[in-house]
């Protein structure tokens, strides 16, 4: 039990959180913008967000210019891939042990 | 009371995972519909070549004739427009598709899927050329096919599973098609017009009643 608490890690336990890691799971970089159409939440949330995550080094950042637009892209850092992996197995763990 | 928002995260990862990486708007109404154009399509051929009297292959490549070429012409343009309207249709069914599901028709995913549908896919469409402008004319269905089935392999990575196996059946009947050259139009029809129509109604069936 004990073990299974020390993986749950503080850092995703957010619906957006949770949202934006399992995007950035299975697709390799993603837009800003798609994010927040797939989380359906706001402009200034998910920035929150993402920004937290960041500084964990769970996600980078990279900015490119789409003619005078910036857009900016995210994608998942192998540390929080494998710490997200560990979350959720000990999500699974936990529904399991109950 | 903690387990049920545990469980409910869960099946909201899994959700995410599958709605951000893969595009579900593609109806199976959308490969009927493009299986009943190209088999109309085939049938105007067929027709254009008189009933098949004479074999496509041969009838293109009498020396010098003058024939040669406007035949030529005629079949590009017959297979231009089977393909845009199989496009059209295929199109119109999956914005159908989208609209009802609340999705939208153009976002990442339809990107990414028709990136990796259509390098190899335009690929084989410039190599179809060449072989017409170099009068290779007897490997054309068998290049069509091939090509398209590893488009069609390739983008299943990015839409539903079923489009891989697919595409391995339409890479299948373009091999046969090279070796059974006299029966390019037959196995053309199969691939593009059969094919389309029994997997569009397998997927409308599966994920669309």
């Amino acid at each position: 039990m004990k073990n299974i608490l020390a993986n749950l890690n503080k850092a995703f336990e957010n619906r957006i959180r949770l949202g934006i890691m399992s995007v950035l799971m299975v697709n390799d970089w993603m837009e800003f913008n798609s994010l927040k159409e797939l989380l359906e939440t706001t402009d200034g949330n998910l920035a929150s967000h993402l920004k937290a995550l960041e500084e964990k080094a769970y996600i980078k950042m990279k900015k490119q210019f789409v003619g005078r637009k910036p857009n900016t892209s995210y994608q998942a850092t192998e540390a929080g891939k494998t710490l997200f992996r560990l979350h959720l197995d000990a999500l699974e763990d936990l529904i399991k042990k109950q | 009371m903690e387990d049920s928002q545990n469980f409910k995260d869960l099946s909201e990862i899994k959700n995410l995972m599958e709605r951000s990486s893969r595009f579900h708007s593609l109806s199976g109404l959308s490969g009927v519909s493009a299986g009943i154009v190209a088999i109309l399509g085939a049938f105007a051929i067929y027709w254009l070549l008189n009933f098949g009297q004479l074999m496509y292959d041969e009838h293109l490549y009498v020396p010098g004739s003058s024939v040669r070429r406007n035949m030529t012409g005629l079949l590009l343009l017959v297979a231009s427009l089977t393909f845009i309207f199989a496009l059209g249709c295929a199109l119109f069914f999956s914005y159908r598709k989208a609209k009802r599901n609340h999705l939208k028709l153009w976002d990442h995913t339809t990107k990414r899927l028709l990136v990796h549908f259509f390098i190899p896919l335009i690929t084989g469409g410039l190599f179809t050329l060449i072989l017409i402008f170099r009068s290779d004319i007897t490997l054309v269905a068998s290049a069509m096919l091939t090509f398209y089935g590893l488009a069609l392999v390739n983008a299943g990575k990015y839409t539903f599973g079923e489009i891989h196996y697919l595409g391995i059946l339409e890479i299948t009947l373009g091999l046969l098609a090279g070796i059974f050259t006299n029966f390019g139009l037959v196995f053309w029809t199969i691939g593009f017009g059969i094919l389309h129509i029994v997997y569009g109604l397998i997927m409308y069936f599966r994920y669309e009643r």
